[in-house]
């Protein structure tokens, strides 16, 4: 079987297309969703394995990134989403889609205190304005972590991959941030790459710069998962910047995630 | 008659009053255009409504018609018979492309954008607009709406493209004048950069569209008449390309809602500014990039299920030319009390002529009205049902049952009268450099300080403030190299993820060359758009071309006469090297007069030419930085004595005479050799030489690669004989490219470039050095590839 995977869509949404193209490279079967058509019951969430959350700017991004399409997830599909995350389904957000993720409260998710259930999730990090003060595209090293993530599974290398943001600094309250490291569920950092590396990451290895130079972090479960960089932008050599001057395989540095998704749910749910 | 529509009290009003009815109204219509009207309505026996008379004045404007590019010019030179000239555009322009002949062109000039093809499934339309006046006013709305009316156009052609690509071009002031020497009433050019820059940044970044490829200049003249071009490719289905309206198709307006915003854009762009234009706010649109989106978004899904038969942007006269256009065949009725407004309170020719941005209207068969609205509502978008497309002939608009305008169309259309202009053309003469002994000087400052010139330095705090990425298929990016910091010559997209099929976009502008000879700047502009896409790996077979004339007050003879320089140039320089226009926009009145001293400033006359030429493989592709070291370095093309409205000569405050010509026998050869040998695989990097000459251009190489040169210009290969080292070093000749060639392929690369000149100047190193021995073989530039690069990333502005 092909497993599903649903790719949210709202207004100001734009990196639904490149994210479909990468689920399907990796084997998966994608659908791309309007949030209308979730909310009205048009579509099921629970007829699906993966749901992606793509990069854009919902809503604008009016008040802050990601933050109008969070507050119309918590409050008109909090049952849904609930049920999805139970039955140990994949949950991805790229770029805005991490933003989403953060602003719900699905990441990093409960602390080690609380055992109640999802609706009481609340927003306890965020992705701050960098310090930059703007908007940047580049491309960033990242360091794979050992963590608990479904999604970076068997990934031993460090990943090369861009960004393209303007609110992309994760910071949180020290609690949080401890518990993080903790409980392994930082799943990248940026990194100085074949750089001359030092203790200190500074901008532009950093490109925002995050606590702890985080660049994507998962749940508890390792299945649901986030991260500013894009994957999907990395897909065929030609996407890297320099695949006129270095030996590059022929797929690209982000394919990997999304194959890494697609294994699990079959595993998983080999229905 | 409506009580909310006034008429305008034309027939009995003397020349005179039929001025300040133009004046006073913003119509920017001319006596005898008024006069043409006043016998219109003289023979209907009635005045004119508001409605009426601002439609035509909209659909007559500069701006929509291009008054200029098709009127008959008369133009003289020193020496030579008076030329008529029967329409620049027609002559120069639409003739080219007619006989160059090209099967790949889809559609030229008809539609809101050219359509060429791409592959078996795709078209590609691309189109550059400018939005010159808004931007000087409020650069950050300006410029976002003109990056938000170019991504429309491509929208409205055919039936809908996909935007896949933004390209944009700013002539801005010098971000470091002083500010009392500010014009009265114009915005420094550090602000006026800073808001379209954000502005272009916010639109396109919040649309999911590409911005890879663009230009910055800088020069005094454009302080109060800052430049700024929007371009926008698109993809389309080639089942999608054409369009018809039936009678009986519903006019559905799809998008925001309409205001008092931009009202009068048309005409105000077809006037020069003054030091009292800043208080005309209303004629600047407001932009909403989600909006757009959304309209994109479901106007997408409905093109694919076929429900509607045509399509347009609300773009420079809102509805009124919008809808004139698309029932221009046929007739329209439209009721003005449908349309969904932002506030109450518009008068209904203000409803009719606002520009109120994120509109398209589209003819839907009523068959598919149903299907529409749904696709519509659950993306969360407005339509609205305007009026229906008839068989009248008539453009007739209602307000609450009244009708209150009636025109003809045949008049609307038609009934501009013919006019004839007057150009004259005097060749200026300017002071010469003396010459620098070849014994003596060293040129390492020399090169420094064109490196770090605002015109030639990095726009990398610019360019990664756009998101070059998004979509996934930019391959060949804005910014290039071992650091992903060098400038690249053009960009290159594969819209089809994972499919070798590419479209490379580029362009050249070279105002300088204008104060020696339009003829020369135009020229140069197209051969500089060849170089830089036959640079990245594309060939002359596959390319095409788009014009975007910016010019001054074209009433006045000596600025005309540059036009038509320029418009003769590139019906010469597009013929010969077989590369056809799709496309293009003009831009004039460029020019700020302050009220008070009755001084007249006018721009620089600036032709841009933008480039997009198809591949079927982007593995051929090579980017500008060097490889590795022990390559040999060429400088394929000959050098001429060319300094002529060069940067060298800049920074030492000349101008000179002798810009650089284009020789298209030569350049065509060169061209065509080297796309060969590109596409074999024979050249690991390529750049194209332009501004600063050899020197700019190796070293531009040099530290974005990583990698140090050797360089010797007694090598260089010469057209006639150059004795200056500096001349050498810096001269702008066209049709010139600096190569690396691994030495393993020097024979098979020589023989490809059989026929052409070319100079085997030295080769990369294995160190950080980077040296230039001068004709006598004394090194003449001694420096290191970190020192350039240093001088090249000095920040535009502090």
């Amino acid at each position: 079987m092909k497993p599903k995977v649903i790719i949210l869509r709202t207004a100001g949404t734009n990196c639904d297309s490149e994210t479909e193209v990468a689920f399907k490279l990796a084997g998966g079967h994608t659908d791309l969703v309007h949030i209308q058509n979730l909310i009205s019951g048009k579509v099921n969430l629970s007829d699906y394995h993966i749901l992606a959350i793509p990069g854009g700017f919902s809503y604008g991004d009016d008040i802050a990134a990601g933050i109008l399409l969070a507050v119309e997830m918590r409050h008109k599909l909090s049952d849904v989403l609930e049920e999805f995350v139970a039955d140990n389904k994949l949950i991805i957000g790229i770029c805005n889609g991490f933003q989403v993720l953060v602003r719900t409260g699905l990441l990093p998710g409960l602390s080690k205190e609380k055992t109640t259930t999802n609706s009481d999730v609340t927003q306890r990090a965020t992705l701050a304005m960098n310090t930059s003060t703007r908007f940047e595209c580049r491309w960033v090293d990242l360091k794979t972590e050992e963590s608990q993530c479904v999604f970076t599974r068997g990934i031993k290398t460090n990943l090369y991959l861009p960004v393209a943001h303007a609110e992309g600094r994760f910071t949180a309250p020290q609690d949080v941030l401890d518990e993080l490291e903790d409980n392994n569920q930082v799943v990248f950092r940026y990194s100085t790459g074949s750089h001359p590396s030092s203790d200190n990451i500074e901008y532009p290895y950093n490109p925002n710069g995050s606590d702890l130079n985080i660049a994507g972090i998962c749940d508890k479960t390792g299945r649901i998962f986030g991260l500013m960089p894009h994957p999907e932008r990395f897909l065929t050599k030609w996407n890297h910047p320099r695949w006129t001057r270095e030996d590059l395989p022929d797929i690209g540095d982000g394919l990997v995630l999304f194959k890494n998704a697609i294994v699990y749910a079959k595993t998983t749910f080999h229905e | 008659m409506s009580p909310e529509v006034n008429q305008y009290d034309i027939l009995n009003s003397s020349d005179d009053e039929l001025m300040r009815i133009s004046r006073e109204g913003t119509l920017s219509l001319n006596l005898k255009e008024m006069q043409t009207i006043q016998t219109h309505f003289r023979s209907l026996h009635r005045n004119p409504t508001d409605v009426e008379l601002e439609t035509i004045a909209q659909t007559w404007s500069e701006h929509c018609v291009h008054k200029t590019f098709k009127c008959i010019i008369e133009y003289s030179e020193p020496n030579k018979k008076t030329e008529r000239i029967e329409g620049l555009f027609p002559t120069y322009i639409q003739r080219a492309t007619e006989e160059i002949n090209k099967p790949w062109c889809v559609s030229v000039f008809s539609d809101n954008a050219g359509i060429i093809e791409f592959d078996e499934d795709n078209n590609l339309v691309f189109k550059v607009e400018t939005h010159n006046h808004p931007s000087a006013i409020e650069p950050y709305g300006g410029a976002g709406t003109g990056i938000g009316g170019v991504i429309r156009d491509s929208l409205g052609t055919g039936l809908g493209a996909k935007p896949i690509l933004n390209t944009d071009v700013f002539c801005f002031g010098l971000p470091d004048m002083a500010y009392e020497d500010l014009p009265k009433g114009t915005l420094h050019p550090k602000r006026v950069f800073k808001g379209v820059v954000s502005g272009v940044r916010d639109y396109g970044n919040r649309m999911g569209i590409p911005t890879a490829n663009g230009a910055i200049l800088f020069d005094s003249r454009y302080t109060a008449n800052p430049l700024v071009f929007c371009g926008n490719v698109g993809l389309i289905p080639r089942d999608r390309c054409d369009k018809s309206v039936e009678p009986g198709d519903l006019i559905v307006a799809v998008g925001g809602r309409t205001g008092r915003d931009g009202i009068h854009g048309a005409t105000f762009s077809s006037a020069e500014l003054d030091d009292t234009s800043e208080n005309l706010g209303s004629v600047v649109q407001i932009g909403n990039p989600i909006m757009e989106k959304k309209i994109v978004d479901a106007l997408l899904l409905a093109r694919d299920r076929n429900l509607y038969r045509s399509i347009t942007d609300c773009g420079a006269g809102g509805f009124s030319s919008a809808v004139g256009e698309m029932g221009e065949d046929t007739g329209a009725e439209v009721h003005l009390e449908n349309i969904p407004l932002k506030y109450d309170g518009l008068a209904p020719w203000e409803i009719w002529l606002s520009e109120a941005q994120e509109r398209m209207v589209i003819a839907v068969p009523p068959e598919n009205l149903d299907e529409l609205m749904e696709i519509c509502d659950s993306e969360m978008v407005e339509a609205t049902i305007l009026g229906t497309f008839t068989d009248s002939h008539r453009l007739q608009v209602f307000y609450q049952d009244n009708i209150v305008g009636d025109l003809d169309m045949g008049f609307l259309h038609k009934g501009l009268p013919e006019i004839v202009k007057q150009a004259v053309w005097q060749p200026p003469k300017h002071t010469e450099m003396p010459s620098r002994d070849n014994d003596t000087e060293d040129y390492t400052d020399d090169l420094m300080q064109l490196l770090a010139s605002p015109n030639i330095a990095s726009k990398e705090s610019v360019i990664r403030q756009y998101d070059h990425e998004v979509q996934g298929g930019v391959v060949i990016k804005p910014l290039v190299g071992i650091e992903n910091d060098g400038p690249s010559d053009a960009c290159v997209v594969t819209p089809v993820i994972g499919k070798p099929t590419a479209v490379i976009v580029a362009n050249g502008i070279n105002p300088r060359y204008s104060d020696v000879d339009p003829y020369h700047s135009a020229a140069g502009a197209i051969d500089e758009t060849l170089r830089n896409i036959i640079a990245v790996g594309g060939t002359l077979e596959k390319t095409a071309l788009l014009d975007n004339f910016c010019w001054g007050n074209p009433d006045k003879p000596d600025r005309l006469g540059e036009l038509v320089r320029a418009a003769k140039a590139c019906y010469d320089i597009a013929t010969a090297y077989g590369t056809p226009f799709i496309s293009g926009k003009d831009s004039l009145y460029n020019e700020y007069s302050d009220t008070t001293t009755g001084e007249q400033r006018a721009i620089p006359a600036t032709l841009l030419i933008s480039g997009i030429c198809v591949i079927p493989d982007v593995n051929c592709a090579v980017t500008m930085d060097v490889k590795s070291a022990n390559n040999l370095i060429y400088v394929v093309g000959n050098t001429y004595p060319e300094l002529g409205g060069s940067h060298y000569f800049g920074i030492h405050d000349y101008i000179g005479n002798n810009a650089p010509i284009v020789r298209p026998d030569e350049g065509k050869q060169v061209m065509e050799s080297l796309s060969k040998a590109i596409n074999q695989g024979l050249v690991r990097s390529c750049h194209d030489c332009s501004e600063g000459g050899i020197g700019v251009a190796a070293a531009e190489m040099s530290f974005s690669g990583g990698i140090g040169m050797d360089l010797h210009l007694k090598q260089v290969a010469v057209g006639e004989e150059i004795p200056n080292d500096d001349v050498r070093l810096f001269s702008e000749s066209n049709s010139r490219f600096i190569v690396e060639v691994e030495q393993g392929d020097q024979v098979e690369f020589e023989n490809q470039m059989n026929g052409v000149s070319f100079g085997n100047i030295g080769k990369t190193i294995d160190s950080n050095e980077f040296r230039i021995h001068g004709i006598k073989s004394n090194c003449i530039v001694d420096t290191t590839i970190e020192k350039l690069k240093s001088a090249w990333q000095t920040p535009l502005y502090s």
